[in-house]
């Protein structure tokens, strides 16, 4: 079996009964739901003023993360695709309320009455077209638009993800922003292949756009971008534009240090792995090697 | 599915331009207790179509609510009671949604509304 559960079938198929039972009965699995979701309900920021909120869980599945918000106090519902998932949810009598729908088609919710949004490893099954009908590009596109119309001002939504590779993640990030969301990607662990872990953080509305939260990391420091040092490399002067192509070429030392360095940075607000910055960064190899 | 669901949740057919509120045909309603939070129900009580909200707890049986309301009467532990009562505790069971607009039926089955639209309504 592939490992990708994406590749192998429809969600609402891929999750059928046995697999329903077998996802919800795995007490790793239950585990794992319980930490992605606190540390998505940590990243929605929600103002600590001990009023519960309406909270909406993207394929919320059995219930899994659904559990967390309700330990915390909110109100949540649930939307899911799978109705063998909802069923086990029932049985679990989970405290939210729970619709069968596909997030691709849109949410019908009324505008501005949701106060945050978590999904847990849901929206990579947006990139996949499994029935003639479906776009990729249009569903993400409904599924944005839609999801920014029904949250209320400032309020926060936040997908933790499983892209399949860069462009999924692009394609992800594009239709969201398209949308008119600020935000970006937190990675947590993000030097580790098993524990890293990537969100989609995204703001809606007028609360702070430059705050994004900071990422975990193993050894307690948190590894956010600044883009701030990098501003004064991006500007294009118009000298340079208007220069004939010729001398734009490398020179004999290659693309640059600075170049390196951007090239870095831009990666890694991507979300890549990329090796840090030392003082080998950009040197060139001695001639014998 | 409690009524606060319901107040959120409209129509997504394309081409609908007012899927709000959707209608109820309640077969079965059940009561499930929950602690109240008066908290949470002043701010909901902002976000709450009322007109709408009136007419899903009639459909669904429970007809102790005023027909009109002013934010003066959350201080009201009476009101607050019934509206928690309304809000959280009842759940439709079993029955359908109807979109005012189209007609078209989300059947409810266990609580768990079916929202998926067929291809010719995305």
């Amino acid at each position: 079996m592939a490992s990708r559960p994406e590749l192998v079938a429809p969600p609402e198929i891929f999750y059928d009964d046995a697999e329903a039972r077998k996802y919800t009965s795995s007490s790793r699995i239950v585990e794992i739901q319980a930490s992605l979701s606190e540390r998505a309900l940590e990243l929605l920021a929600l103002p600590d003023d001990g009023i519960p909120k309406l909270l909406l869980d993207i394929g919320c599945g059995s219930g899994l993360s659904g559990e967390t918000l309700s330990e915390n106090g909110h109100h949540w519902i649930g939307l899911d695709i799978s109705p063998s998932m909802l069923n086990v949810a029932v049985e679990r009598e989970v405290e939210g309320d729970l619709l069968l729908g596909d997030m691709g088609q849109g949410l019908g919710l009324r505008p501005g009455v949701i106060d945050g949004v978590i999904s847990i490893s849901a929206v990579q099954w947006l990139c996949n077209a499994d029935k003639s009908s479906h776009n990729p590009i249009l569903r993400l596109k409904a599924f944005f638009t839609s999801l920014y119309r029904c949250l209320a001002n400032g309020a926060r939504a936040v997908f933790q993800i499983y892209p399949e590779n860069i462009n999924q993640r692009e394609l992800i990030l594009k239709a969201a922003m398209r949308a008119g969301f600020a935000g970006g990607i937190v990675v947590d662990f993000p030097h580790s292949t098993k524990k890293r872990k990537e969100f989609l953080v995204l703001t809606c509305g007028q609360r702070a756009v430059n705050s994004m939260p900071e990422g975990k990391d193993d050894d307690g420091e948190s590894c956010s971008d600044d883009d701030s040092e990098d501003e004064e490399n991006q500007t294009v002067r118009v000298s340079d534009r208007h220069r004939p192509q010729k001398k734009q070429k490398w020179n004999k030392s290659g693309k640059g240090k600075e170049w390196i360095k951007r090239k870095k940075e831009q990666m890694r607000r991507r979300g890549n792995a990329v090796p840090p910055d030392t003082k080998y960064t950009g040197r060139k190899r001695k001639d014998r090697f | 599915m409690r009524l606060l669901t319901h107040n959120m949740l409209s129509s997504n057919i394309k081409g609908v331009e007012k899927g709000f509120p959707l209608r109820i045909e309640a077969e079965k309603v059940v009561e499930k207790p929950v602690e109240m939070n008066a908290d949470f129900l002043r701010k909901m009580f902002e976000k709450v179509e009322w007109k709408a909200f009136l007419e899903a707890s009639r459909s669904m049986g429970y007809a102790q609510l005023p027909e009109e309301v002013d934010s003066g009467m959350l201080e009201s532990d009476e009101f607050l009671s019934r509206f928690h009562h309304a809000l959280l505790e009842l759940h439709l069971e079993e029955g359908a949604l109807v979109c005012p607009e189209t007609g078209r039926r989300f059947p409810v089955n266990k609580g768990i509304p079916n929202m998926l639209l067929h291809e010719d309504e995305v």
